[in-house]
């Protein structure tokens, strides 16, 4: 099953289990990952659920759409390169444990 | 036992009770529930999980390993029946009862019943829970006509999935335009054109009176000017009401819902209230109303969950909700009501504009279609309570977001 690790801002990190089909967004609201609100799960409206992917996972990921980068540049916390709405996201193959950053606020 | 008792497990209930947990509330919490389900997204029921691109499974929000971690009670399938606030108690179905030093109703809303002859018959839907959309995907695979009562939110929604399915659709609304309470006209005409183009058959100002149908199920619609229309599956979609009753009886003051403060609280002490069956005064919209959307389930419930541990963080956020249909997403912050100007931003026939609403002068709610983007700033704006002129919301070559850094900067 593959992976989602979520390290917070004080170092502090959990690695859960990503089912199937299910985002890392959700994956991180099912366990109660702090800093994840994913409000309006994943239908694109809230950008809640802004994660700062691995820099070097960022680019093996399918990149966003046209729609993500929209709410991405109206992220609450710092924009960088490698940020992504995390609902958007899903752990593909090869990657078996793709490694978030949780930022410092979400709203 | 003691602690936190919440009545209801969807978006308030469960927000709550992590909340006070988070904020330190360190006395047991109990949430009960009549539903089966663990807790899972009610949105998605009328858009992907209609058009099978979600699953049940996938629905969920949030499972076991979250109410153990945080050290919460999770009752589900049990109904509390009867609320006895001098002793400070909760019956549940089957008579087993619930001490609490402090209690969270958040038993969200239900669909209001259509009152016409007929209304019983078998193939008339309505739409809330998972169960009630899981009959409704299933029929909806063999129904070949549809009419949709009250193009609403959800009904719009269930029309929209239900044209992209291959169903002939009906739409039948009593009021002269869609969406007539939540958006302006610009609006309505907007989605009245997109359902029509997708070959649902939109009638306006048209009430039913009565259904037909034979051994029980329902076969046609009647009008009120007397023509009946075709229907293997009619959805009824004409707006929530509070379950507020267990409150009510239990001599809590409700006025179409339970009536809170800021803090999420009722007017007796340790009893909270927050989400669908709440009603609250807003100062964005200067009013007292009653929302149904996850953010003010979610944030009502924030606000309850902080003053449960003994924080005060009042709920004073704007807004906000969404809806798609098609490939149209419409996102809303604000309540328009009594808008006295609007500007729109955009072009209107290339389905990616904005609708700006003023009060007074004020800026007070924003409609997007398909501008994302935009809605953030939007919702920048009004939260920090910037207006811009009108000229300039619906000038497209005008930086908002310009307005929201200045705004940063002045309130940094
Ligand atoms: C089809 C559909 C589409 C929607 N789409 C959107 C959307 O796109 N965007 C948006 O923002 N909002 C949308 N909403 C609205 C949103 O889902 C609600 O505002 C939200 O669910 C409210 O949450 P709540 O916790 O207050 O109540 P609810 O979600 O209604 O939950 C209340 C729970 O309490 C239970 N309960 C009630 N009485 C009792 C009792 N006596 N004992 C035990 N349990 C009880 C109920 O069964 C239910 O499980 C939609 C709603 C529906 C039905
Ligand atoms: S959960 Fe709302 S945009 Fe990702």
């Amino acid at each position: 099953m593959p992976r989602v690790r979520f390290v917070q801002r004080d170092g502090s990190e959990k690695s859960i289990e990503v089912g199937r089909d299910l985002s890392v967004m959700l994956a991180a609201v099912r366990n109660g990952i702090h800093g994840i609100d994913g409000e309006c799960g994943g239908s694109l409206d809230c950008a809640t659920c802004h994660v700062y992917v691995d820099e070097e996972q960022a680019s093996s990921l399918p990149q966003p759409d046209e729609e993500e980068l929209e709410l991405l540049s109206a992220v609450s916390g710092e924009r960088r390169p490698n940020s992504r709405l995390s609902c958007q996201l899903k752990v593909l193959p090869p990657l078996d444990e793709l490694v978030v950053h949780v930022p410092a606020r979400q709203s | 036992m003691t602690g936190l008792v919440i009545i209801g497990a969807s978006y308030a209930g469960v927000q709550a009770a992590l909340t006070a947990r988070d904020a330190g509330y360190s006395q047991p919490i109990t949430i009960v529930c009549d539903e089966e389900w663990l807790p899972y997204q009610r949105p998605p029921l009328s858009k992907d999980f209609l058009l099978g691109r979600i699953s049940e499974q996938n629905l969920i929000l949030r499972d076991e390993t979250f109410f153990e971690g945080k050290q919460i009670d999770l009752v589900l399938g049990h109904r509390a029946t009867l609320l006895d606030l001098r002793a400070r108690q909760v019956t549940l179905a089957g008579d087993k009862a619930l001490e609490f030093e402090k209690l969270l109703i958040a038993t969200g809303s239900r669909a209001r019943r259509i009152a016409v002859e007929g209304a019983d018959f078998d193939g008339i839907f309505y739409l809330r829970s998972v169960n009630d959309a899981i009959d409704l995907k299933a029929r909806l695979a063999d129904a070949a006509e549809i009419v949709i009562v009250g193009g609403g939110f959800i009904g719009l929604e269930v029309a929209a999935s239900a044209a992209k399915l291959g169903k002939k659709v009906t739409v039948v609304e009593a009021s002269s335009r869609l969406l007539e309470r939540a958006v302006s006209p610009v609006l309505s005409a907007f989605l009245l054109d997109t359902h029509v183009r997708a070959g649902v058959d939109v009638m306006l100002n048209e009430t039913i009176t009565s259904f037909k149908g034979s051994d029980r199920k329902v076969s046609a619609v009647v009008l009120g000017n007397g023509a009946s229309v075709r229907a293997d599956l009619v959805l009824v979609g004409i707006g929530g009401v509070a379950n507020d009753e267990i409150a009510r009886s239990a001599g809590l003051r409700c006025t179409n819902g339970i009536v809170v403060d800021e803090h999420g609280q009722s007017e007796t002490s340790d009893i909270f209230a927050a989400g669908d069956c709440a009603n609250h005064f807003n100062r964005f919209c200067e009013s007292w109303v009653r929302l149904e959307s996850v953010q003010n389930a979610q944030d009502q419930a924030k606000a309850a969950g902080f003053a449960i541990a003994g924080t005060r963080a009042p709920y004073e956020s704007v807004p906000r909700f969404w809806s798609d249909q098609y490939d149209v997403k419409l996102q809303i912050v604000g309540l328009a009501g009594q808008y006295d100007r609007q500007a729109v931003r955009g072009a209107v026939d290339d389905g990616r504009f904005s609708v700006f609403y003023y009060r007074q002068g004020r800026l007070v709610a924003v409609d997007t279609v398909n501008r994302p983007g935009e809605q953030m700033a939007a919702r920048r704006l009004i939260a920090a309570g910037i207006s811009p002129a009108p000229e300039q919301a619906a000038d497209p070559s005008f930086d908002l977001k310009s307005l929201v850094t200045a705004g940063d900067k002045a309130g940094a």
